[in-house]
């Protein structure tokens, strides 16, 4: 039987690879949204899950106010990588260093 | 439930936010039609609305409490003086922001919009009462935020900029989220009063995870250690004017959002969150002075300088008592001040195109521009605490609050890198009166004046008349208790 437990596990790793893949990443910025979207989904089987446990419908309307900001997200951020693209020539992780920090 | 159940929200306690949100589409079609001549019109039309919204926020009565939008909205004195500092915060920048674009031939509409669209966000994030309002509010402000980073948009530094900060506020976002979901699920509600209600039934390891997940993402947006990497290269990078919006009003309601959640939803659990602040506090503070003395550029020191204060702000917080969030108040109101009145002079340090950004420049600014050095100096210590200017007041507000709640370590701790910090900050000081003076700057524009008079005006006489602050302040935190 799967329970709740078995969602929430699925979740946490989902969102620990999410975290990882923005941390230990050293090619490519695509990745790094890719991971963003990751741990929003991990949040978003969070969600649904608590919410088919307690029978509560509110968790899952949380989740798709979660994927709108998601896709709103996405769009922002290819649009500042394209300008960045753009003006570096590059979207290597390593190339986005004009400033130490 | 059915149809015929759902009723029309109340939405008159909204008004401040409805006149910015009707405002700012009728402005983006006026730009669509009009193109690049219309910027003059829209930046005007974007600084009426803001002021319209601030009369709309000071008229609402003072110590009512509403919540509208079934609960998920509330309007009390805390949200409302909130608002008002987050409104005043993001006129600056539009009124800052207008000569520099213009001289850098990047003036465009879409910069106040932009602008407005961020503060109706972080008005959201004021008022939020429960957790998918806090989270639209915030990602409505960080969205438009990432995009005003990367306004210079043929320049490599501003885009890399505004690539930095999206990464790692979607970074943030998620984590709160995550801590969101956790919250939702071992207390079974999202409305901040249920989970109060929930948490007094008993509390698990469950929800203190979440809760700490929800501080990652609040440390995040208030730039606070040790979610603070993305602060200098952002400051740097970003066009000045965009700098001093991302250092006033989003620091604001960042506040704001980071007392809603820790007070407002969970009192219940205060010595768990506690340790947090605490911890981040201290470590904003030690990191935000040391780390200061070193920069050369007057943005990377402005950065450092907000990493410093949003951690002695914090100091209030950790208090966690009324006392505390009063000192929180107070501590915004007076930062937001000496920060629009530091960026004004840093803005107006120019010749032709040439901006000027380190500290050498500002050698013998008291020989060339004698009362833009002295109202510097004056921020500089009041930024450094020395009374009788205003950081004396906000510092000691905050001290106090610690003191009376046991924390007397944290506020020793904050004593002391104060002293740290007011090195970097004499040493502009030294720097302006005592060192040979370089080729004077252009003057100043009336949009620079403008706001360097007004947060003159508050940091050099806030001791004569300290009442109104710091009883609004005070009704402000008796608000949420």
């Amino acid at each position: 039987m799967i329970g709740l437990s078995h969602y929430l596990t699925v979740a946490a790793i989902l969102f620990t690879l999410g975290v990882l893949g923005i941390f230990i990443n050293r090619k490519n910025i695509i990745v790094i949204l890719m991971s963003v979207e990751l741990i929003l989904l991990a949040v978003n089987i969070n969600l649904v899950a608590f919410s088919t446990h307690l029978g509560d419908i509110v968790g899952q309307v949380f989740a798709l106010f979660v994927l709108t900001v998601a896709a709103a997200e996405a769009a922002i951020g290819l649009a500042i990588l394209v300008v960045f693209f753009r003006n570096r020539g590059s979207i290597a992780v390593e190339d986005v260093n004009m400033m130490k920090g | 439930m059915n149809a015929a159940q759902i009723v029309m929200p109340a939405l008159g306690p909204a008004l401040p936010e409805l006149i910015l949100s009707v405002g700012v589409l009728v402005l983006i079609l006026y730009g669509a039609f009009k193109g690049e001549r219309s910027t003059e019109a829209v930046s005007v039309g974007a600084l009426i609305l803001l002021i319209l919204a601030l009369f709309a926020v000071v008229s609402q009565p003072f110590g009512s409490k509403v919540t509208t939008f079934n609960g998920s909205f509330i309007v009390d004195g805390f949200a409302r003086i909130m608002k008002a500092l987050t409104l005043i915060g993001s006129a600056a920048a539009i009124l800052l922001a207008k000569e520099h674009f213009e001289r850098e031939r990047i003036a465009r509409f879409e910069y106040p919009i932009l602008i407005v669209l961020s503060t109706i966000g972080m008005m959201i994030m004021a008022s939020a009462n429960d957790l998918i309002a806090l989270y639209m509010g915030l990602e409505l402000q960080s969205l438009a935020a990432y995009v005003i980073a990367s306004f210079h948009r043929d320049d490599v530094r501003s885009t890399e900029a505004g690539l930095k900060y999206f990464v790692l506020g979607a970074l943030s976002s998620g984590m709160l989220l995550y801590g969101a979901s956790l919250v939702y699920g071992f207390t079974g509600t999202v409305s901040f009063p249920h989970i109060v209600t929930a948490l007094r039934e008993g509390s698990g390891i469950g929800v203190v995870l979440g809760v700490v997940f929800v501080a990652a993402g609040v440390s995040f947006k208030l730039a606070a250690v040790p979610f603070h990497m993305w602060t200098p290269d952002v400051y740097e990078g970003a066009p000045t004017p965009v700098t001093a919006f991302f250092a006033s009003a989003p620091k604001m309601a960042a506040m704001a959002m980071a007392v809603r959640v820790f007070v407002g939803a969970f009192p219940v659990i205060t010595p768990e969150w506690q340790q947090i602040i605490v911890f981040v506090s201290i470590a904003s503070m030690a990191l935000g002075s040391f780390a200061a003395i070193g920069q050369r550029s007057l943005k990377r020191l402005m950065a450092y300088s907000s990493i410093a204060n949003v951690g002695y702000a914090l100091i209030g917080l950790a208090a966690g008592t009324q006392e505390g969030v009063r000192g929180v108040v107070i501590y915004m109101a007076i930062y937001l001040a000496m920060t629009l009145g530091a960026f004004a002079v840093i803005l107006s340090l120019r010749r032709g195109r040439q901006m000027y950004e380190t500290i050498d420049d500002l050698s013998g600014l008291s020989r060339t521009h004698p009362w833009v050095a002295f109202l510097l100096a004056m921020m500089m210590f009041s930024l450094a605490g020395i009374p009788p200017l205003a950081g004396f007041f906000a510092k000691f507000y905050v001290f106090a609050a610690a003191i009376k709640a046991n924390l007397v370590t944290l506020a020793v701790i904050g004593v002391v890198t104060s002293v740290v910090g007011a090195y970097y900050y004499l040493r502009l000081v030294k720097v302006m009166y005592f060192d040979e003076p370089a080729e004077a700057y252009e003057p100043m524009g009336p949009g620079l004046r403008i706001v360097l008079g007004l947060s003159s005006v508050v940091v050099l006489l806030f001791w004569l008349a300290p009442a109104p602050l710091v009883g609004l302040a005070g009704t402000a935190a008796k608000s949420l208790f």
